[in-house]
């Protein structure tokens, strides 16, 4: 608060705007410089860089593009009556095959345990170096850098590309810029294509999708995908990182002052400027403010203003600057990968060993053990057969004329095996029970299909001489299903029941 | 009055909201245009709703939309489609006979299905949810039947009803032997601690020899000279421990006087044959079946 008198002071000082002409203590609310409520996109045509890293790109882009467009042609015969696709999400039968694994819905916990291995694998990556996920492998990433390849051999490089924009509309330009949207909207086809053939035995799918055959879903799918990789991919780009991803913002606090990041080392730039042949090195820094850095950008920002929320850390601008240092004759890595303390220490004059081992990564490698370890014993114990009993509720006991008492079970067998099996059921832990299966001759072996389910009625009875051995009204047993070839069965606990557990009306 | 002042966030040189959480100030920025792009989009999009779908209300009804989309012509193409799904099992069903139904699976599990969802309709409310009845109203899980176990003699008993107004219903009255003073009270005590004999519970010795001449003359001709019952007559087996109105001395009192005798309606007329079939294999099916 100010003092009444400071008030009238300052009042006082901007009363008069020409003697005689009261100013007035208005501000315009609205003025236009004010009304920025929202931004146009400033286009960025990054360019094309030389390098280590550059070349470490291409290769990670081929290698992960390779093994997204093949991998569901890849074959993996599991004998026959199953598909034969290495990775199939098999929605029509409830199956996911990766390889030798098989998983049946209810054990989806090892998807969601591989879910959790790639989260604590990113956090240990991003805490090591980065966002070497965001700036390598990242979809986004990868095919917004596909979608730049083909951009520049239609309209060529960066200069090409403005110079291009600023030109008027006609049959050359027509012809560059129609060429690189058809180009994208071909390989967003593809891409939607590979990702239908996930879900489908992808030979015959592809088949049926030219002929015009396939489900609809997959033409859905086929197309939301097209569209996403076509807008994210060829137009959006950095905008999805910047805006849209949650994950700049959760990285943030994965790093410390020990993770190595794409860093503008300013202790070696600065001060700043142009240097002309000849002129000393004394006194001044190594950047020649050439903007190399800034013309390669993919996210359109200045490395040298620091680590940044919009920076994926693609290392193309280490690359872009390694050039140029080339050139002018100063040492490499002005801009490179170094950690916060290594450069206040370098700052200072001092060196610092890296520190790669200290407890936030082994955190997390630690938890990436501890999982792995987790997956790989319940993955050894799974078993290929298994029985699920459901005890009847109601009526949870029926009274025979004879005076015994019978309790219905629902049963159902998983063969999880790639062969048909044929099993046998018995009560365990019920003296003089007779068991019962709807439909089936006493004693018939039960036969369930390759990799298949079998749900049965059982009826579980008790004569009245036993019943009366039994002291209380529920008594646990077991029922056990065991394969007729071979050896030990499984067991799975239940309860039969003669009375009414609670005191009621029933004669 | 106060003097206006702009808060300038001193790091980015942006200014600020003036929002303030736990020390940490929201920056000032301006939204990218193609957000707000597609927020107006979305709006233009709702707007495709009220063109497409009924929406306003007019003073006879409601605008039908460009689609002439209702729900219920919704619902009707989906039981079109079940009905299709089935692939003609319905049809297969009302072709063959419940003995031919009971050897293929497929048309068992699909008479089961429609079974157990007709049964929770239109059975549950008397017999229960479970099949499990209640006093007066049998239990269809055992295996004791007044009119007969077989999947035949229950389609029989559903289709035509027990007491009820089909011709060819299943009938049998048991006198009200007590309510029409067709037997004194004295007698009736006796028959039933005869009958309790039947079924080895305890009962009164000398009551029950003097049951016994009064069962052979008045009971016997139903429910046989051994008290086994007559599936025939309706007449319920009295040496078993299954008990429609109890096995208690007085509730077998009671249903000598009053002669009992429930009543179930024919479900011919009500149900389609088709469901009347598979209600008949799921109650065969609940464990008593014969």
């Amino acid at each position: 608060m100010m003092h009444l008198d400071q008030y009238i002071m300052a009042i006082d000082k901007a009363a008069e705007a020409f003697p005689g002409v009261e100013r007035l203590d208005a501000r315009a609310v609205n003025r236009k410089s004010d009304r920025a409520l929202y931004a146009g996109r400033e286009k960025i045509y990054p360019k094309l860089a030389h390098g280590r890293f550059r070349t470490l790109k291409w290769l990670v882009m081929a290698v992960t593009l390779a093994i997204y467009y093949a991998l569901p042609w890849l074959r993996w015969q599991r004998g026959p009556d199953l598909p034969d696709q290495a990775v199939l999400l098999d929605m029509a039968h409830n199956r996911f095959f990766f390889f030798f694994l098989e998983i049946w819905p209810q054990e989806f916990y090892f998807v969601t345990g591989l879910l959790v291995l790639a989260a604590l694998a990113l956090f240990l990556v991003t805490s090591a170096a980065g966002r070497v996920w965001c700036g390598y492998t990242c979809p986004q990433t990868v095919w917004t850098d596909l979608m730049i390849l083909v951009e520049r051999f239609w309209q060529g490089d960066r200069n090409a590309r403005i110079r291009l924009d600023k030109e008027r509309w006609g049959p050359v330009k027509l012809l560059k810029k129609g060429m690189t949207h058809v180009s994208w909207l071909a390989i967003a086809l593809m891409t939607g294509g590979a990702f239908v053939f996930y879900f489908r035995d992808a030979p015959t799918l592809a088949d049926e999708l030219v002929a015009g055959t396939a489900p609809v879903i997959a033409y859905l799918f086929l197309g939301i995908f097209m569209l996403t990789t076509y807008v994210l991919g060829g137009i959006a780009r950095e905008q999805l990182c910047i805006y849209m991803c949650p994950w700049p913002r959760i990285q943030g606090a994965m790093v410390d002052h020990e993770t190595l990041l794409v860093s503008y080392k300013a202790y070696r730039g600065e001060p700043r400027g142009p240097h002309k042949k000849g002129q000393s090195w004394e006194g001044r820094g190594d950047c020649v403010d050439c903007k190399a850095c800034v013309a390669v950008c993919p996210t359109g920002i200045d490395i040298r203003d620091g680590s940044q929320l919009e920076c994926i850390q693609c290392a193309l601008c280490i690359d872009a600057c390694n050039d140029i240092m080339a050139k002018v004759g100063r040492p490499r890595g002005l801009i490179g990968y170094a950690t916060i303390a290594k450069q206040e220490a370098a700052a200072g004059g001092k060196r610092l060993p890296l520190r790669l081992v200290r407890a936030r990564t082994l955190l997390y490698a630690g938890l990436i053990c501890a999982v792995c370890a987790i997956m790989l014993a319940a993955l050894a114990n799974r078993s290929t057969l298994e029985i699920n009993v459901l005890h009847d509720r109601n009526p949870a006991y029926v009274l025979l004329s004879d005076g015994s008492i019978r309790n219905g079970y629902t049963v159902k067998i998983l063969n999880k095996r790639h062969e048909p099996r044929e099993f046998e059921l018995e009560v365990a832990g019920l003296a003089g029970a007779q068991l019962a299966i709807l439909g089936m001759e006493p004693h018939a072996r039960i036969r369930v299909a390759t990799d298949d389910l079998r749900e049965l009625r059982v009826f579980v009875t008790l004569p009245r001489a036993e019943l009366a051995r039994l002291t209380q009204s529920v008594t646990p047993f077991a029922l056990m299903v065991r394969d007729v070839e071979a050896g030990p069965g499984t067991l799975r606990a239940t309860r039969f029941q003669k009375a009414p557990t609670e005191p009621g009306r029933i004669p | 009055m106060t003097v206006q002042k702009h808060d300038v966030d001193a790091v980015t040189g942006t200014e600020t909201t003036g929002h303030e959480w736990d020390g940490v100030k929201e920056l000032n920025k301006p939204l990218p245009r193609w957000w707000l792009l597609t927020f107006y989009a979305t709006i233009i999009w709702a707007i495709g709703y009220w063109l497409v779908y009924p929406a306003f209300p007019t003073l006879a009804g409601h605008t039908q939309g460009i689609l002439g989309y209702s729900q219920r012509a919704s619902v009707a193409n989906e039981l079109k489609a079940v009905r299709t799904a089935q692939g003609g099992l319905r049809e297969l069903l009302a072709a063959r006979s419940l003995d031919q139904i009971k050897r293929e699976p497929d048309l068992l599990r699909f008479a089961m299905a429609g079974g157990a969802a007709a049964f929770q309709t239109n059975c549950a409310p008397c017999h229960g949810r479970g099949a499990q009845g209640f006093v007066g109203y049998p239990n269809l899980n055992d295996d004791d039947w007044l009119w007969g176990g077989t999947i035949e003699d229950i389609h029989k008993t559903i289709n035509n009803g027990v007491r009820s107004d089909h011709k060819d219903t299943r009938a049998t009255q048991m006198p009200r032997y007590g309510l029409d003073k067709l037997l004194e009270d004295r007698q009736i005590t006796d028959a039933a601690e005869y009958v309790l004999s039947l079924s080895g519970k305890s009962a009164d010795a000398a009551s029950a020899s003097r049951g016994q001449s009064v069962f052979a003359d008045q009971c016997a001709s139903c429910h046989g000279f051994d008290g086994k019952g007559n599936q025939d007559q309706g007449a319920p087996n009295l040496t078993d421990d299954i008990w429609l109105y109890g096995g208690s001395k007085q509730a077998i009192v009671e249903s000598i006087r009053t002669g009992r005798g429930g009543m179930m309606p024919a479900w011919v007329g009500r149900l389609d044959p088709v469901t009347i079939k598979s209600l008949a294999v799921y109650v065969h099916s609940l464990g008593g079946g014969k």
